[in-house]
């Protein structure tokens, strides 16, 4: 059981992170992330849609026809935006206003549809729900380091907190979020890749030491 | 009249371009744009089902407006687009084979588009809160008309933007690179380089 959820928060947060690896949910990760505050909204408004979809989807998965189940499933997020929509807007207006039309976009954001296609489909109400959190919990954190960097270099602060006198507004311009996106992805790549290499070298050595051993 | 239609152009395919300065649309445009041909069938598709998508969804928002039920916005408009792709490729397929050879594939993945709907979201103002206005688009008050009209020229925009991006992949899948600076990451960084000389419109079109 507790092997099955660390495998399932792995995937979700590394593995199969959203943003990084799978690079789904562009738009709003390119357009949310100029400011750390707004990309930490937009990484909770998508955490919720995903993993109540997840829920009624994975609790509908035999009801629902095979035939008609991507209309069943748009319609179900479209609810649950519209749902977010109105208690954004009536009890955050500030985060309701700078998400402009990426707040109805999350409808067609792709992570959201994928994940209940390749997971809430298939799977019990409670993997689905771990998996909504923490594939939604990926695309937060993927977020909210961009937003960091896009900020502290676009607009000298962090969080909205000033620490830096002077700014290169370059970053925070649509071109900023392309160039930051596209590193971070090398990144992320670059260190994964370092990191499984590094494990697998170890495996080597001691399956290497376990041969030597059974020789002697 | 025709200076109005000039800037709402301009303002749409332009300044504002879908992909360079409002990022709608990002995942066909990474997915689709490996080959010149596929990038135009894409690009054309979509602007097909913009257009077409914009005259539907605009009179019935005005109904949700008359009817006062402006929440709903969110639903009829996916509910639009969903069935009209589904439509579109069924009417395509009975009349033309050969178009449906050429852009078919692409119509389903359209749905999933974000620039269909923000084009819908956009052009009726769905998202002001209170009471309801019309939308100001580069000084242009929106009606049928110029919505259809933006519509077009954003489509227009966003296939520009694919053929670019298209012919600057078949030379950079060239390029001798680190590994992870290949597939995505590399075509992000371009697309900010591109996206850097699309900012020369922006002073046109506000």
């Amino acid at each position: 059981m507790k092997n099955r959820i660390g495998k399932i928060a792995l995937n979700g947060l590394i593995f199969d992170n959203p943003t990084f690896m799978l690079v789904l949910g562009t738009c709003p990760t390119l357009a949310m992330t100029s400011k750390a505050l707004d990309a930490f909204g937009m990484g909770v408004s998508v955490i919720f849609v995903l993993t109540l979809s997840n829920i009624i989807i994975s609790a509908l998965r035999k009801i629902i026809p095979n035939t008609v189940r991507i209309p069943a499933y748009i319609v179900i997020i479209a609810t649950l935006v519209t749902i977010l929509k109105l208690f954004l807007n009536k009890m955050i207006p500030d985060l309701y206003s700078s998400m402009g039309t990426f707040l109805p976009l999350i409808v067609v954001n792709c992570i959201i549809l994928g994940r209940a296609e390749a997971f809430a489909s298939k799977n019990k109400v409670v993997d689905s729900m771990l998996d909504g959190i923490f594939t939604g919990a990926g695309f937060m954190f993927a977020l909210v380091i961009m937003g960091i960097i896009r900020e502290f270099l676009g607009a000298g602060s962090i969080f909205g907190l000033q620490i830096m006198s002077f700014k290169i507004s370059f970053f925070s311009m649509p071109m900023g979020a392309f160039i930051v996106y596209g590193l971070c992805i090398a990144l992320f790549v670059y260190i994964i890749d370092c990191v499984q290499r590094s494990r697998r070298i170890k495996k080597a050595r001691l399956l290497h030491a376990d041969v030597l051993e059974g020789k002697e | 009249m025709f200076s109005m239609i000039i800037s709402v152009v301009i303002s749409a395919g332009l300044a504002n371009n879908f992909v360079f300065s409002q990022t709608y649309g990002i995942c066909p445009f990474l997915g689709v744009s490996k080959q010149t041909s596929s990038a135009v069938g894409m690009g054309v598709a979509v602007t097909v089902v913009m257009v077409i998508a914009t005259m539907i969804t605009y009179p019935i928002y005005m109904l949700l407006v008359k009817l006062d039920i402006r929440f709903l916005e969110i639903l009829v408009f996916i509910f639009v687009i969903a069935a009209l792709v589904q439509m579109l490729e069924k009417i395509i397929k009975k009349f033309s084979p050969t178009l449906y050879n050429a852009m078919g594939i692409y119509l389903p993945l359209i749905t999933t588009n974000c620039a269909v709907l923000a084009v819908c979201e956009i052009t009726s103002n769905a998202l002001v809160s209170g009471t309801w206005e019309r939308a100001v688009i580069a000084g242009v008050e929106m009606n049928f008309g110029f919505s259809v009209i933006y519509a077009l020229a954003g489509g227009l925009g966003f296939m520009l933007a694919m053929v670019i991006m298209s012919g600057m992949r078949e030379k950079i899948n060239h390029l001798n690179l680190p590994k992870a600076l290949q597939g995505f990451p590399i075509t992000m960084v371009t697309a900010a380089f591109i996206a850097m000389a699309f900012y020369v419109f922006v002073p046109l079109g506000g």
